[in-house]
């Protein structure tokens, strides 16, 4: 396991922007890095990598991964939705979105498709209360969700899938 | 109609982009406070202006500053604090979105005025595309000669980083976002030291909001005293408010915090009246940790005096019947909307976000998450209530860092306006799980006006 040149570039700009022997403070951003980098999760592995590549102990790297919730500490799908559940996305019906999904993958949350396509997690606010319902999708929100969009969201995803094999 | 002094060119085609920004007079007021202002200057006319930080505590902007300690020798440090992530509040992902030069230009005049060489911006890690927008906004603000060394001529140099958090709300609060910042679990410090004395790697900091610092842009381009006389009293300038809700226009809206609440919600200016031809039931007016107020508390004060959307008229009252200005998340409720259900999932988010380090949160709001769940489930006894009165009340003031308080304001109010519905969640096991309670007392206290 190790980050190729253009992942070591990208590790190189995270960590100049601290001052010299303040390198730790580059930890959640080339956690994110190595999240995308190694497959969507950070093993162990992964995490003692980021702590030798920092000069720091893996301990502190556990501790900081186990905090925050965008580090995924398991295997996840090729697509994961991040539904809000939190009150503006509630009163705004993101009850029957989850359940939507639910019953469309049949998965429970928490839960990823036997494809390993989806995965399914429930969320607490993510600042898009004025477009509601919503989720996240890797890097950007899918806002104002219906059921048709889910649809299509879905269906987008297994045809670029299709594609690609 | 509000004066804008932030959004007034949100709309202007492609003012995301620097020549476009500049064309619009973007960087007028680096230029002004590099060629005119001293950087004590210009802490002078922020503290003129009056400006509250925007972040949700509305502390002076001016004086925050005017603490920063400046020890020989030890570089000083400006952090952005651009976590947003209270409940309702998605105002300053719309300024970075948009405007992202606005925030830039703010940050190199305020990084002048305290001393900041090297500026960060601390973003929660799910805005992961405005990390994009605003370091290209960056680069572009540095190929114009508004970053790097010798801004302008001058002595100055800056330098602006952007760094994603990871998805905690707890490091939304100073501190929290300062280990955060360091490679650290979000742990909020015993303060003091305050940041201003020690922050950042033990350094003087500051940290303030984005829209805080947006707002240092109209302060010197038309100076802290003319700023000041906008808005009301203590609520001087504009304030962005991002509704949601049961409202025909959600979204964000400048004010400037003369308008009242019912002109808020009913014009078709601002949120465009209630969704559905539906009647107001309650509201939260500043973000998810503020006291929720019923319909008849939220327009008119206890002594029947119309409520106006600024920090003093909001919170009058106190929290027997006032609420707060908050952060400017301004989440409405129809009188489909159940309180008990809402609550519930405020509690769930609080428990959710605890840091674990003092037991009074870690614990209490494990308590206030499955008391609520069982009441919103039809599962609770009478006792219930009061119990969740004791825990929230054992919570507040009883922990290292404010999220403590912001999970027990919300449960507090909710028993203490509503009731009535907690009880009938409990008399009602069964009817509460396919009806709602609907209005009740305060139905009548709403005659929605017409503009």
């Amino acid at each position: 396991m190790k980050f190729n040149e253009q992942q070591i570039a990208e590790f190189n700009r995270l960590v100049a922007r601290y001052p010299e022997g303040k390198q730790k403070s580059a930890l959640l951003p080339v956690l994110h890095l190595a999240q995308e980098s190694f497959g969507g999760w950070l093993s162990t592995e992964t995490m003692n990598y980021v702590a030798e590549l920092l000069n720091i102990t893996p301990i502190e790297v556990y501790e900081v991964a186990t905090f925050y919730s965008m580090y995924n500490l398991k295997p996840v799908g090729k697509h994961v939705f991040e539904v809000c559940q939190t009150g503006p996305c509630m009163i705004n019906g993101s009850d029957n979105i989850i359940n939507y999904i639910k019953e469309k993958l049949k998965i429970e949350i928490g839960e990823t498709t036997p494809d390993g396509m989806f995965t399914l997690k429930t969320v607490e606010c993510l600042g898009a209360c004025g477009y509601a319902p919503m989720m996240q999708m890797g890097k950007f929100y899918k806002e104002h969700l219906t059921k048709e969009k889910v649809d299509n969201i879905i269906e987008e995803c297994r045809k670029n899938a299709a594609l690609n094999n | 109609m509000s004066k804008k002094l932030l959004l007034e060119k949100a709309h202007v085609e492609g003012i995301r982009f620097y020549d476009v920004y500049r064309r619009e007079g973007g960087y007028n007021s680096v230029e002004k406070t590099l060629k005119t202002l001293s950087p004590e200057a210009v802490v002078e006319e922020v503290k003129k202006s009056g400006l509250r930080g925007r972040g949700g505590a509305g502390f002076p902007t001016g004086m925050k500053w005017s603490f920063i300690a400046k020890p020989e020798g030890v570089p000083r440090h400006l952090v952005c604090n651009a976590d947003e992530s209270e409940p309702g509040t998605f105002k300053d992902r719309y300024l970075m979105e948009f405007l992202p030069h606005l925030l830039i230009e703010g940050l190199i005049v305020s990084s002048y005025a305290l001393g900041s060489n090297d500026t960060y911006i601390y973003i929660r890690g799910e805005y992961a595309w405005i990390v994009d927008i605003l370091e290209q906004a960056i680069e572009e603000a540095k190929a114009n000669g508004w970053l790097g060394k010798n801004i302008l001529g001058s002595s100055f140099n800056c330098n602006i980083h952007v760094q994603r958090g990871a998805g905690a709300y707890i490091c939304g609060e100073e501190t929290a976002l300062i280990e955060s910042l360091e490679g650290k679990r979000g742990n909020p410090r015993i303060k003091p030291p305050f940041p201003a004395i020690k922050g950042l790697w033990e350094r003087p900091t500051v940290v303030n909001n984005v829209e805080t610092l947006a707002a240092i842009v109209p302060i010197i381009n038309m100076g802290g005293e003319e700023y000041a006389k906008i808005g009301v009293g203590r609520s001087t300038g504009t304030k962005l408010i991002s509704a949601c809700g049961n409202i025909n226009k959600p979204g964000v809206y400048e004010i400037d915090m003369t308008i009242s609440v019912e002109e808020f919600i009913y014009s078709e200016e601002y949120c465009g009246g209630i969704a559905n031809g539906k009647k107001l039931k309650a509201c939260i007016p500043g973000g998810s940790s503020v006291p929720i107020l019923p319909a008849n508390l939220l327009l008119k004060t206890a002594k029947g005096e119309t409520r106006y959307m600024n920090y003093e008229s909001l919170s009058d009252g106190g929290f027997a019947t006032g609420s707060m200005m908050g952060s400017g998340g301004f989440i409405v409720l129809d009188e489909d909307q159940c309180v008990v259900k809402h609550t519930y999932t405020l509690a769930r988010f609080y428990h959710h976000e605890s840091c674990g380090q003092c037991s009074p949160c870690r614990e209490g709001t494990i308590w206030l998450d499955k008391l609520l769940y069982k009441l919103e489930h039809g599962q609770g006894k009478l006792s219930d209530i009061d119990l969740l009165w004791d825990v929230q009340r054992r919570i507040e003031g009883n922990t290292i860092c404010p999220l403590g308080d912001a999970a027990a304001w919300p449960v507090a109010a909710a028993i203490r306006h509503f009731r009535d519905e907690f009880e009938w969640h409990v008399n009602n096991p069964q009817e509460s799980q396919i009806k709602n309670f609907g209005l009740a007392h305060y139905a009548d206290a709403i005659q929605p006006i017409t503009v």
